[in-house]
């Protein structure tokens, strides 16, 4: 079966890849977006934070024997409590200052982060396994699903779906909107801002843990996993505008899928092609396409 | 509006006094200074690394020019310098351009890169505006990673230094020192003058209040993106006379870690100061030379040198040195 002159499972196969490298984008995104939101902190560190989430996993089943599901669930509660502890003592130092010194401050955390790791692990990259119960593939057809894969764009489907009801339809939920909107007022009502913050911040970085556990048995666990993730998702979030978590969401799957597609039609621009589109988008729409305002 | 701004050395009404590129008092004497400290440098210092530390003074200061005195943070400064150094070491080579030549050439690189780079992030201010800049460099580096006439991951290798204006050839590296030299004073010279200059005045106008700015009949965003050109294209002439003293261009001064390390330069000497880029590229090129066998220690020292800086140290040392002698430097 041919489409525009492409077998179909070839196809299928790259919209696979393009929904795999867009989950990541979407996870991140998203907790750059929510971090950004009320914080008003765009944190460099998220790449790194999510190599670590990967580094944890590899370090659960060769330290401690625990697989695959439970590195799932513990390294984002590990990251998350490093985040914590982050923001409380570092981060939080910079919020009454331009907004440029918590820019400079994460990117400085990333490099300590990232320089260690190196240090430590080389940057050859180390091997992590699909677990068992994923591994193998199924035939659709018109194509070769392997599980893993299959996998990893469902669960980062649910992962966002959970975060945005979680912002959108529960009472923490509400009230991390307020506080975004006027963190005084919310203040003033009697609510623990300062807590709100770091839970948040928390909760972001955790996000990007939980995709750094996902991407462990499709990248191999590296140093550098991180930095070169971290500033496609920078132009994932100004193409999509900071505006909603749905934004974030559909704005990084569609923009997986597009590098994607590029790759097969011209190879040597993928890696390009998602600044290409932010310029584009900067040029005709500069909020971002659901940013609210310029 | 944000109420807290960088830390600049708000002196209130600038004196600006009608002497030459209006420098203060101790700007003259720090510039005299640091001509004696170039002047006798090679003596005690291998004059490579004396070179090598020029190079990203100068590429600091273009820098500094930005974020000190317009209030724009560009995270994505390497592409100008790297694009820079790759151009120069193109033209000496293939064209056979003299050396100077291809610094004007690099410079107009960075002008011209510094255009579109410009037109695009203007559009957005603050935080999203380094994020732009910083997937535009992305973008410069990966062009770099496949035109062929960077030769990828080789770099362009064996750039002839050749004779200034055809006559002074720069066979020893002394001849080289003073071209490098010669680039870097006058370049500061430039960024001083602008500073210095009404265009200069509109520019810290822009960055200590946009919109007072604008409220005043000032078009922000063309003075925005003049400075933006500008700064891009001493950044170019300084990445192209790299290249031309070290006979090299590699994607290393395309990446944004080469990025990263300017504004550190820059935080580390001071912000808004003349002087601070200067100082902050003497520290952080000796730190990465001194650990340069250590494997990633010098990225971990730089990390924590960012974190120590913007968590106590906001004034950098020429800031710092500034304020306890109550003088702009």
């Amino acid at each position: 079966m041919m489409i525009l002159g492409y077998p179909a499972a070839l196809l299928g196969s790259q919209l696979l890849v393009g929904l795999i490298n867009g989950a990541f984008y979407a996870l991140l995104s998203l907790g750059l977006a929510i971090i950004f939101g009320l914080l008003n902190v765009i944190n460099f560190a998220h790449g790194a934070l999510f190599m670590l989430g990967a580094f944890v996993a590899w370090g659960l089943l060769n330290v401690a024997g625990l697989g695959y599901f439970w590195a799932l669930l513990l390294a984002p509660l590990i990251v998350g409590l490093l985040g914590a502890v982050l923001e409380r003592f570092v981060i939080s130092r910079t919020y009454k200052l331009d907004h440029l010194y918590g820019l400079l401050l994460t990117f400085g955390i990333a490099l300590v982060i990232e320089g260690v790791f190196r240090n430590l692990f080389g940057t050859s990259g180390l091997p992590y396994p699909v677990p068992p119960a994923l591994q193998g593939g199924t035939n659709l057809g018109f194509m070769f699903l392997p599980i893993y894969r299959g996998w990893v764009v469902l669960i980062a489907v649910v992962a966002c779906l959970v975060t945005w009801i979680v912002v959108e339809k529960t009472p923490l939920g509400a009230l991390l909107r307020a506080a975004t909107e006027d963190a005084s007022l919310v203040s003033a009502f009697g609510v623990k801002v300062p807590r709100l913050l770091t839970l948040t911040f928390a909760a972001g970085v955790a996000l990007s843990a939980f995709a750094g556990v996902l991407a462990a048995p499709i990248y191999s666990v590296n140093p550098n996993m991180g930095s070169s993730f971290i500033i496609v998702v920078f132009a994932v979030v100004v193409i999509g505008g900071m505006g909603s978590i749905m934004g974030s969401v559909i704005t990084g799957f569609s923009l997986g899928v597009i590098e994607s597609f590029a790759k097969l039609v011209y190879p040597p621009g993928s890696s390009m092609v998602i600044f290409l589109v932010m310029i584009a988008v900067l040029l005709a729409r500069p909020a971002g396409l659901f940013g609210k305002n310029a | 509006m944000t109420a807290a701004v960088l830390p600049l050395a708000r002196s209130g009404a600038p004196a600006v006094t009608a002497s030459a590129y209006g420098l203060s008092t101790g700007q003259k004497i720090a510039f005299l200074v640091m001509i004696a400290f170039i002047a006798v440098a090679p003596l005690g210092l291998y004059p490579l690394f004396v070179m090598k530390v020029m190079c990203f003074a100068l590429f600091a200061c273009a820098f500094g020019l930005l974020i000190g005195f317009t209030g724009l943070l560009s995270f994505g400064h390497a592409a100008f310098f790297g694009m820079g150094a790759y151009i120069a070491g193109w033209t000496a080579k293939s064209l056979g351009l003299t050396p100077e030549l291809a610094v004007l050439a690099a410079g107009l690189t960075g002008a011209v890169l510094g255009l579109l780079f410009g037109l695009v992030a203007i559009r957005r201010a603050g935080l999203q505006f380094a994020m732009i800049t910083l997937a535009l460099s992305q973008l410069v580096y990966f062009a770099c990673v496949q035109a062929p006439f960077t030769h990828g991951e080789d770099g362009l290798q064996d750039i002839p230094r050749g004779s200034v204006f055809g006559l002074i050839p720069l066979a020893s590296d002394t001849a080289t020192y003073i071209f490098v030299a010669a680039v870097f004073v006058i370049g500061f010279l430039v960024i001083a003058r602008i500073v210095h200059s009404p265009f200069g005045q509109i520019l810290k106008s822009i960055r200590e209040n946009e919109a007072r700015a604008i409220s005043l009949g000032v078009e922000t965003d063309r003075y925005k993106l003049a400075a933006f050109v500008l700064s891009a294209a001493i950044a170019g002439v300084a990445g192209g006379t790299k290249a031309i003293a070290f006979g090299f261009a590699t994607l290393v001064d395309v990446h944004f870690v080469a990025s990263g390390e300017v504004v550190l330069m820059t935080l580390l000497g001071g912000i808004s100061t003349l002087f601070g880029p200067v100082v902050g590229a003497v520290i952080i090129e000796s730190l990465v030379h001194f650990l340069s066998r250590q494997g990633s220690w010098a990225t971990v020292a730089q990390g924590l040198l960012f974190i120590l800086c913007v968590l106590a140290f906001r004034k950098g040392v020429i800031g710092t040195l500034a304020a306890r002698l109550k003088s702009r430097l």
